[in-house]
């Protein structure tokens, strides 16, 4: 089996966001940059079934400039075989999904895998955007992913249950919450990482395509005011609040 | 023109959300000067749909194939996109919900139409067409412009309030043409979640962390959630632990919930836990630990034993419950 798995070059989750440029710009001064937590996820559910016996090879793909090379190479040391990097700034996610799909199409892959949203700009649409690309199913946000006997098993969570899937052909997937059910880190060690230099990583140009949308503005949340503290002797009062002041009971 | 809203219905019935999406559609239609038509799919009767007329829709579309009681992002994507074309739509708006994340993507590559996703309010203007979204786990907002013809905005729950405004609603019956590969990957079961408030829909949760100490201590959890008529959620912990099921796991990696009420119980509030709760109007942190990072995003806070802590609090909720 042949897995193309989107790798999101992605702010850690404890920066401190900033703006620059008249707040047009995300300032990257003192970020560091992971795997988005997602990706991860699905990544190391694709480990986990290799390492349980099936046969798969495993592809990332990254829509980036070279600075999100350290990024591919990490997910090389977790595991992964080799690496697409398409030369471009993510413009957004039409442009991203359509730079993806080509990789599908230049390639012999089986099916695609995302995580089910991005924690940068928090978008959750690039599965079906590539699967429609492509006229492929898409199994958005899936709470369980498996191989059994060669066959793929997956559900999907939809409001108020879950849809248990019959898959068969080329198919695109998004990781949710339940995808890896035991998700245990993949640190990698120094010689995951030693071997990782070593691993193809290729870079291609982008194809035609535009971007939809543009951000043109950002704003950082009104500060919140402190925390107002009861004492515990007394949670009528804080039932008065709640009541009363912030009205929600 | 018009304003096209896809207005789930489960089994029939349309849940608040879905009036506040038809509310948010009407306040856009009345910017562009134009209609609000709902779309919905599968056994609904007439009068049920008309209730969308109450919030603003002037006409509802009832997609009827058989085929859509299995879900697939394809087949609705496809059905939709036909009725988005007959009713020469401007504007599509979905739920920032498992449906609209499946269908709206595929729609945005069929019409061509850019797409916000997670939309937080009305669009700033319609001229250029502009929409704030939350960005960074809800640390940012962007105002991101639409520069296509053809606009598509998934709003997040629970970010715009419902308002009447009633029309006459009329239903029409609307039979799409199903793309033949719509269900390569066919749903062959469904498992219900059960009666339970799902976290998302919750305008209240009561949420226990790892310093509740064991699956357990929980009783006096789902004691408050009763008397406040709240769902119950959980921090990434106590889900891997076991001791509450992952459907409960609200943070980055599990649900993004934005209820009224948010009560942290024994959570110390790690970045991952508050970029899934911090959408929530107010927060309320019950902590042994002063320290404890949710204290700096909670607006009402107790600091103490929750084993000492939350059965008075219950007790004062009771008292609160039976006087109002």
């Amino acid at each position: 089996m042949k897995a193309l798995i989107c790798i999101g070059h992605v702010p850690d989750t404890t920066s401190k966001i900033k703006f620059t440029d008249n707040d047009t710009k995300f300032d990257t001064t003192d970020i560091k940059y992971i795997i988005g937590p997602y990706e991860e996820l699905a990544l190391t559910r694709l480990l986990d079934l290799r390492d349980a016996g099936n046969e798969m090879h495993i592809t990332t793909v990254t829509v980036g400039l070279q600075d999100t090379e350290p990024t591919i190479r990490k997910a090389l040391a977790m595991g992964a075989d080799d690496a697409v990097r398409v030369n471009a700034e993510p413009l957004d996610d039409y442009y991203v999904a359509k730079q993806i799909a080509e990789v599908f199409k230049n390639g012999d892959y089986d099916f695609i895998v995302t995580g089910k949203e991005s924690i940068d700009h928090n978008g959750s649409r690039l599965d079906g955007m590539i699967a429609e690309f492509l006229d492929l199913p898409s199994i958005s946000g899936a709470s369980k992913f498996d191989i059994d006997n060669g066959k793929i098993k997956a559900e999907q969570e939809i409001e108020g249950g879950t849809l248990v899937l019959d898959v068969s052909g080329k198919f695109v997937i998004s990781a949710g919450k339940g995808f890896c059910p035991e998700p245990e880190p993949r640190i990698p060690n120094m010689r995951g990482i030693m071997t990782a230099r070593k691993k193809p990583l290729q870079v291609t140009e982008p194809a035609e395509a535009e971007a939809l949308t543009e951000t043109v503005k950002y704003h950082l949340p009104e500060p919140k005011p402190a925390c107002k503290m009861i004492d515990p002797e007394n949670p009528e009062e804080l039932v008065k609040l709640l009541h009363e002041e912030a009205k929600v009971i | 023109m018009a304003v096209l809203i896809y207005t789930q219905n489960y089994d029939g019935k349309f849940k608040k959300s879905v009036f506040e999406l038809v509310t948010y559609g009407k306040s856009v239609a009345d910017m562009l000067g134009t209609d609000v038509v709902a779309v919905t799919t599968g056994n609904i009767d007439d009068n049920t749909a008309k209730e969308l007329g109450k919030y603003g829709a002037s006409k509802i579309v009832k997609i009827t194939n058989s085929e859509l009681n299995d879900f697939s992002a394809q087949a609705y994507a496809s059905a939709i996109e036909q009725v988005a074309k007959n009713t020469d739509a401007e504007v599509i708006v979905f739920g920032n919900n498992p449906h609209g994340r499946a269908i709206a993507p595929r729609l945005s590559v069929k019409l061509t139409a850019g797409f916000v996703a997670g939309a937080v309010a009305l669009p700033s203007s319609t001229s250029p067409f502009t929409v704030r979204k939350r960005v960074y786990s809800g640390k940012a907002f962007a105002d991101v412009l639409i520069k296509t013809d053809k606009k598509i905005i998934s709003l997040n729950q629970n970010s715009y309030k419902t308002e009447e405004n009633p029309v006459d609603a009329g239903v029409e019956e609307f039979t799409a043409e199903i793309p033949a590969n719509a269900y390569a990957v066919k749903p062959v079961e469904v498992i219900k979640s059960g009666g339970k408030l799902s976290v998302t829909d919750a305008e209240i949760l009561v949420s226990g962390g790892r310093g509740l100490k064991g699956p357990e201590n929980w009783g006096m959890i789902e004691e408050m959630a009763e008397i406040l008529g709240a769902g119950t959620s959980c921090s990434r912990p106590v889900s891997d632990l076991g001791w509450r099921p992952h459907s409960e796991h609200v943070g980055q990696t599990g649900k993004v919930v934005a209820p009224n009420l948010y009560i942290a119980v024994g959570i110390s509030g790690a970045i991952q836990h508050l970029a899934g709760v911090n959408g929530s109007k107010v927060m309320v942190c019950i902590n042994t630990d002063p320290d404890a990072p949710f204290f700096e995003a909670a607006d009402y806070g107790i600091i103490g034993d929750a084993f000492e802590v939350v059965p008075k609090l219950n007790e004062a909720f009771k008292k609160f419950k039976a006087e109002n």
